[in-house]
């Protein structure tokens, strides 16, 4: 493949972008998390629960700020690389993501700062409310991101306007199938994000035999969370496999590896998929499965990837893997939550140091998840940015040269590389250091809007403590 | 509708500059310094608000794409290298607030990123202004230069000129906010920014005369204009008095007035182009469906609250940064 200008911009922004969800995948959850927690303590008073409150809040602030600065690059990236795109699709995508920046990041901005440094200074309902107003900025932008994105894969609602797509129908923009199936399938995988981490951080705790109490709530939280979330998952997986196989079948077609008409359908379990010849090496699948899964029937007809010509194909091997893998985490996730569920009732999970272990190696999991089911959405739309609308190959920036592509693309990777080692060992050493009796409430004249400034709270000289008995 | 957006725009703008402009002009003022105390003092001045700073260039990114579509796509494609050097200084100099306080044997790392991180955005930021005056290479609505289009003397005096702007805001922030040897740095800084400033404009104007700019033809046409210039020039003389008394609140006012003045200036001579003299107004507004379901939500409900919590964020760090809250 040759290196040109739009090779190297859709890695660029695979690259941003795939950087970039790592952190709010993780806070979405987290934030839906501490409103539990907060919630909890007020309900049943228990020390334990504001020790791990705490405790998880400053790994909330870390992780924040670096989906922040990452989030910065996306609101740039759209007209430097891709300002085809951007002039036509302004009207639509452009309104969308200006929603977001008004109404999530500034109710995220509000309260941030009365989460990090207002307990002293508000009622605690209104912390309460702070945390769960937290909560619903960072959903708030998880939802006009899917949106955004749902437009871009089944776009509905626009018509031509003066050169330009502009919005014939905001309705049907806003609250169609396809939003909401992928909203709640986004927003569930961030909750699993969540959940995964905080169980996989007590398994740790347990294994290195520390903080007993917080590592108990941590796992038995994190697994009942997990046991009753995965299954729910999976529906909507289920269900944003539908929107795909009704709306777009080639991108179906290219996920099941299947390539020619069948009736009844096969289903490929794993194959080899081979673009030249046209057909899959070493598969294993199972009759008629296809058809029961495309369409909930035995003898359904299920296209395939020759009905389509070969420049409306995307490329096969990349979301017929992706796929793949998204579906291994999601069963092993599944597996994992149950079976530590189940272990944890019985009271026997703390002896058990294989399952410990397990649910501790866990927590990339739900990462791998989310990024391979990115790659298989955006993956599988190609070779259209906006499905049927407009080709990825058109959207860029008519004038963008190779070179300057390329030098943005070793600066992005120098740059996110640089600050993602230090974000990461800041948070390793929080994790390590533990909800220790060392918790320490911030000084009085804190600091909102510094979202990681939570971790200086320990060099306070004279700043009040409180013991994790508190 | 139109105007809705085009006057919420300006103010974007406006208090981007204006705010963000402090917080980069210390970060700047951070790098000539190697004092430990005064860098502390420094960064405790404005971490409380750096942040909530920045928020207004995502405002003003998103506003553009959203309601001005051609705008959006042709300004930041035309600066593609000059953008990426920006976002890649606002990143570093974002973390180093952050990680300098955590870093043992690397703290020169991040305070190079930190000052290095401010100067840079700041250049990038006056360099395009530049650009845009001196009037960029468009042919039939396309940007044709190039991936060094940008790049003349006049943009980079206007970066260099923007460096000394936000310097001086810089200090005369810090003379708000601290206390001791920062504010009396400051202070003897302040005298020499002006002047430098002032230079900078006399060269500019001869720049833009000697050059035959077109956006000089505006100002014959309309010498009602000149009022901007006036206000920044008496700005300018309250700013002399305040620092002669050491008035400690008064001249970050009178440097932000220089700048409104100059921000008043400017968009008057763009004004209708966004893009002089290729893109207009309204060339460039989405259609009013996009512009009215805009202005019905965000327009109408939440950009108000936005400009309310800025307000309240203010009010509850005013005053001097007292040493001893100081959290690092």
């Amino acid at each position: 493949m040759d290196i040109t200008a739009l090779l190297l911009s859709r890695l660029q922004f695979a690259f941003t972008i795939s950087f970039h969800i790592i952190f709010p995948s993780f806070t979405i959850g987290l934030a839906a998390w501490l409103t539990l927690l907060e919630a909890m303590h007020r309900a049943t008073g228990r020390p334990a629960y504001r020790v791990v409150f705490e405790f998880w809040l400053k790994i909330f602030g870390v992780a924040f700020g670096l989906g922040v600065v990452s989030g910065v690059v996306m609101a740039f990236e759209f007209g430097t690389n891709w300002s085809a795109f951007a002039a036509k699709m302004g009207p639509i995508q452009g309104v969308l993501l200006s929603y977001e920046t008004f109404t999530a990041f500034f109710l995220e901005a509000s309260f941030f700062g009365i989460l990090l440094f207002g307990r002293s200074r508000v009622p605690p309902w209104f912390y309460l409310f702070s945390t769960a107003m937290v909560a619903l900025g960072t959903t708030f932008s998880a939802f006009w991101i899917m949106v955004n994105n749902s437009w871009m894969q089944v776009p509905v609602g626009y018509a031509p306007m003066n050169g330009t797509f502009g919005p014939a129908d905001w309705f049907k923009i806003l609250f169609n199938g396809v939003v909401w199936v992928r909203f709640p399938h986004m927003l569930l995988a961030s909750y699993l994000t969540g959940a995964f981490c905080v169980a996989a951080t007590g398994a740790w705790y347990l294994l290195r035999g520390e903080f007993h109490a917080e590592a108990r709530i941590m796992l038995r939280m994190g697994l009942f969370l997990g046991a009753v979330l995965v299954p729910l998952q999976l529906l909507f997986g289920h269900l944003v496999g539908d929107y795909v196989h009704d709306s777009q079948p080639v991108k179906f077609a290219t996920i099941e590896a299947r390539w020619h008409d069948e009736q009844p359908a096969s289903e490929v379990l794993i194959a080899w998929p081979d673009e030249a010849e046209q057909t899959n090496h070493y598969a294993i699948s199972i009759p008629i499965l296809g058809s029961l899964i495309g369409s909930m029937s035995f003898t359904s007809k299920e296209v395939g990837l020759t009905d389509f010509p070969v420049q409306d194909r995307p490329p096969v091997a990349i979301p017929f893997f992706t796929f793949r893998i998204m579906v291994g985490c999601g069963l092993a996730m599944l597996l994992i939550a149950w079976l530590g569920s189940y272990m944890s009732l019985k009271e026997r999970l703390g002896q058990n140091r294989l399952m410990l272990w397990l649910i501790f190696l866990s927590f990339p999991l739900p990462w791998i998840a989310i990024l391979t089911g990115w790659f298989t959405a955006e993956v599988g739309r190609q070779p259209w940015v906006v499905y049927g609308v407009m080709r990825t190959a058109e959207a860029m920036t008519p004038f963008l040269t190779t070179r300057a592509a390329t030098i943005s693309l070793v600066v992005f990777c120098a740059v996110y590389s640089f600050i993602f080692a230090f974000g990461v060992l800041y948070i390793y050493r929080l994790l390590r250091a533990g909800p220790a009796g060392q918790l320490v409430l911030p000084p009085h004249a804190a600091i909102p809007n510094r979202p990681m400034s939570v971790l200086d709270d320990h060099h306070v000289p004279g700043a009040p403590q409180i013991g994790a008995g508190e | 509708m139109v105007t809705y957006w085009i006057a919420v725009l300006a103010i974007s703008i406006l208090l981007y500059v204006l705010l963000d402009g402090f917080d980069l002009g210390v970060g700047i003022l951070f790098g000539a310094t190697s004092d430990e105390t005064k860098r502390r003092a420094m960064l405790g001045a404005i971490s409380p608000m750096w942040d909530g700073n920045e928020t207004w260039l995502v405002v003003t990114g998103v506003i553009l794409w959203g309601a001005f579509p051609p705008v959006y796509a042709t300004l930041l494609s035309a600066f593609y290298l000059p953008l990426l050097v920006m976002i890649a200084g606002l990143i570093l100099r974002g973390v180093s607030f952050e990680f300098r306080s955590k870093a043992t044997t690397a703290r020169w790392l991040w305070d190079w990123s930190f000052a290095g991180g401010s100067f840079a955005a700041t250049f990038i930021q006056g360099m395009t202004v530049g650009a845009l005056v001196e009037g960029l290479p468009i042919r039939n609505g396309v940007y044709a230069g190039g991936d060094f289009g940008w790049l003349s003397p006049f943009a980079v005096l206007c970066g260099i000129g923007l460096c000394l702007g936000y310097m001086l805001l810089g200090a005369s922030w810090l003379v708000r906010k601290c206390e001791d040897d920062v504010r009396d740095n400051a202070y003897r800084l302040i005298p020499y920014l002006s002047v430098g400033l002032l230079a900078f404009l006399l060269v500019v104007f001869g720049y833009a005369l000697a050059g035959d700019f077109r956006v000089m033809g505006r100002w014959l046409e309309r010498p009602y204009l000149l009022i901007f210039p006036a206000i920044g020039v008496i700005a300018a003389i309250v700013l002399a008095h305040s620092v002669r008394h050491r008035r400690d609140g008064k001249p970050f006012y009178m440097v932000a007035l220089i700048f409104v003045a100059a921000f008043g200036t400017l968009a008057i001579s763009f004004w209708p182009y966004m893009i002089p003299f290729s893109i207009t107004i309204d060339d460039a507004a989405a259609p009013h469906a996009s512009l009215a379901f805009m202005f019905w939500g965000e327009g109408l409900f939440v950009f108000p609250l936005m400009l309310i919590y800025a307000a309240v964020n203010y009010s509850v760090f005013r005053g001097k940064v007292r040493p001893t809250a100081d959290h690092y």
